[in-house]
């Protein structure tokens, strides 16, 4: 037998090993092979060292948080058209850590996060937060039989903590008096891939549960008990949807265009709320001051608000830019630094704000609509101000 | 080469040079390469070495909140799934390649062939998600209630079917495998040279004792070369395995229950991983190297054994 190097990670392809063919002219295609790969690799870099952005029209580029992801594309879509093609939109997604560090490293001029940097980060960097859209994050369930369920803080985190496994629990029952509760033991489903849906999720349970803080804790990826993973809201949707008894987490737009069942949460004023943008917007609505662009943002939480209509899964997500566009070293030039202040006030102003709607994120509330107009106020290049 | 035919060099034409030069320098590329990727995450996971040490392979936590890893449940997650892909693969593939080899006439055999070939060029994505929308339904609904009804005292099969587990993706891995083993198995037993099947013929033995005791038994190393080869897949599956397993930090010897392979981890966390989780992640790819070796080495020299105890060796794949 060959000797043969194996490797686990090899392709399928590669590991047919072909009968051995003889032929003189072996080396000359080996040859050509090696050329062609290196002046594909020259050409390759070459236009990429060359790729610049033309006169006409500006690129701006941003990543990050795959949360609203959907919302900014369809923004970039649409700013694309207002701009007559002047101003094109890149972003990216690749999840908020991802999309934080490329923005330190200054691989893009802004970045999405779902979670907002600590307060010395922000400092250390001079980002400014701009809250863009909100989300909620919605408990999908599929239980045949089940059509309407009602669930509190504490109860959901028992059940991702697996103290409370099977649907007739005494504490579900508690809470949907008449309905018929299954014997069925409850499948949880939750994110395999680091995501700032969990960051949500994890930290509502963190706030109506002590042992969920001790024991697990707020974060994007959490060492849950005995769930079942799925990457990304799309495989969470379509795992909940396909597996009988079983519960998991999904942003709110996926749930509605999915049509997944969702469960009515009982909320800080004790109402049990269905949840839809109304109420998340209402959410944030509750919120007192906020601080400005430039501040500490990593204490704004409307996780468990108050108010009647209040859904309590519910967070900002925002985008991260430099404070001063100049002296960031992103080679942004004015004209480029300009389209991306205009893009954003575009963005959180009505029209923008008008696209989160019809694909279910919430609306800004009017408060964080003009504290973010005072922050893209302050936005400077070179110590001028942009707007 | 130029050490065992020292003029060689002289003796050769330019052409000759250059094809020898060309294919040295790639083959050395490889070694070289092999070199740098172990040297290079060794670097790069010196930070959770140097945090977990030993500790790391034994630990039963991936709590990027707490910054704990350990790899222990992956492990396991990665040989349980492997198994079950050789279990159910080598069997299947070891009689398709007798078929094909030994009893296909050449009008079947030359169309299938070149079928069970092109299986294996078939993109893991698509193996899992067709794994996900045809295979789980079946299972779930079919095969796994039959498993539980005779096998669910043992702790094997403990519990409610859910089809993302690590049966179902022991069983796409086995599918995955069974185009790379059988084509090389198959291959193995066409080396055998006809003088050995004559010899059992005119012995008087039957076909499938022919098969068995010339066919088999001479191409034993190429068969155990291929399952090694599928073996390799099985370790390194990332996508069909990630789309199948459900992703769960948990070991359980119950195989409907969810579980996690090392490199379906990397996959999963990856991308927004940062730190020491970054490091840790790395050294999961240190391990699942080391596993890969460990279980190379093994399997050698099983077949070194196997070697020795055939003298007739050969039926190079």
């Amino acid at each position: 037998m060959r000797e043969q190097d194996i490797q686990s990670s090899s392709e399928p392809d590669d590991e047919i090993v072909m009968p051995h063919r003889g032929g003189g002219k072996a080396f000359v295609v080996l040859a050509l092979v090696v050329a062609a790969t290196v002046v594909i690799a020259a050409a390759f870099a070459a236009g990429l060292l060359s790729t610049g952005a033309s006169k006409e029209s500006v690129t701006i580029t941003g990543a990050g948080a795959t949360f609203p992801m959907p919302l900014i594309l369809k923004w970039a879509d649409e700013y694309h058209n207002e701009t007559n093609g002047k101003v094109k939109v890149n972003y990216g997604g690749g999840g908020s850590g991802a999309g934080i560090t490329q923005i330190k490293d200054k691989h893009v001029e802004f970045a999405g996060t779902d979670a907002p940097l600590s307060a010395s980060e922000s400092a250390a960097y001079s980002l400014v937060h701009i809250p863009e859209t909100l989300g909620a994050v919605v408990v999908a369930y599929n239980e045949p039989g089940l059509s309407s369920l009602k669930l509190d803080g504490p109860t959901l985190s028992r059940i991702f903590m697996k103290n409370i496994t099977v649907w007739d629990d005494p504490a579900i029952g508690a809470l949907n008096p008449g309905s018929t509760l299954p014997t069925d033991q409850i499948t949880t489903v939750v994110r395999s891939d680091s995501s700032g849906t969990t960051f949500v999720f994890s930290g509502y349970l963190a706030v109506v549960s002590q042992d969920f803080d001790s024991l697990y804790g707020q974060g994007k990826s959490v060492n849950w008990p005995n769930a079942i993973g799925a990457s990304g809201n799309p495989g969470v949707t379509q795992t909940v949807k396909t597996t009988p008894h079983s519960i998991g987490y999904i942003e709110l737009a996926y749930a509605i265009q999915n049509q997944v069942q969702s469960a009515h949460l009982k909320n800080h004023d004790g109402n049990f709320v269905t949840p839809s943008p109304d109420t998340t917007s209402a959410a944030a609505a509750s919120l007192g001051t906020l601080p400005s662009g430039d501040g500490d943002w990593s204490q704004v939480n409307i996780l468990d608000a108050s108010g009647a209509d209040s859904y309590p899964i519910a967070s900002f997500t925002y985008i991260l830019i430099y404070k001063e566009l100049y002296n960031n070293q992103t080679k942004m030039n004015r004209t480029a630094a300009e389209a991306l202040v205009d893009f954003l006030w575009w963005a959180v102003h009505s029209d923008g704000q008008s696209h989160a709607d019809e694909m279910y994120y919430a609306p800004l509330p009017a408060s964080v609509v003009s504290g973010n107009e005072d922050t893209l106020n302050s936005i400077t290049y070179n110590g001028e101000p942009l707007r | 080469m130029a050490a065992r035919r020292p003029n060689s060099l002289f003796s050769m034409g330019r052409k000759d040079k250059l094809f020898e030069l060309s294919v040295m320098s790639v083959a050395g590329l490889t070694l070289a390469l092999v070199w740098l990727l172990v040297a290079k995450m060794i670097l790069d996971a010196q930070q959770s070495i140097s945090e977990f040490g030993i500790g790391f392979v034994t630990g039963g936590a991936w709590d990027p909140n707490r910054d704990v890893y350990g790899a222990l449940p992956f492990i396991f997650g990665t040989l349980v799934t492997s198994t079950i892909a050789l279990l159910i693969g080598v069997p299947v593939s070891i009689g398709i390649a007798v078929y094909l080899s030994e009893l296909a006439p050449p009008w079947i055999r030359e169309p299938l062939s070149f079928v069970v070939e092109l299986l294996a060029a078939v993109p893991s994505v698509i193996y899992g998600l067709w794994a996900m929308y045809a295979l789980r339904p079946v299972m779930v609904d079919s095969i796994e209630p039959v498993f539980v009804a005779l096998f669910g005292w043992t702790p094997l099969f403990d519990g409610q079917p859910v089809g993302l587990d690590k049966f179902v993706a022991g069983v796409i891995l086995a599918i995955m495998i069974i185009p790379t083993v059988a084509s090389v198995s198959k291959e193995a037993m066409r080396a055998v040279p006809d003088s050995q099947r004559e010899a059992a013929l005119s012995l008087g033995a039957t076909r499938s004792e022919t098969t068995r005791m010339a066919v088999l038994s001479y191409a034993r190393s190429g068969i155990f070369g291929a399952s090694i080869l599928g073996l390799g897949r099985a370790v390194g599956e990332t996508m069909a395995v990630t789309m199948t397993v459900g992703n769960a930090n948990l070991i359980s010897w119950s195989l409907l229950d969810p579980g996690q392979t090392m490199a379906s981890l990397i996959a999963n966390n990856w991308g927004e991983a940062q730190g020491l989780q970054l490091s840790a992640l790395i050294e999961i790819g240190v391990v699942l190297f080391i596993v890969a070796l460990i279980v190379n080495v093994l399997a050698r020299l099983v077949i070194g054994r196997f070697m020795k105890a055939v003298p007739t060796t050969g039926g190079g794949i």
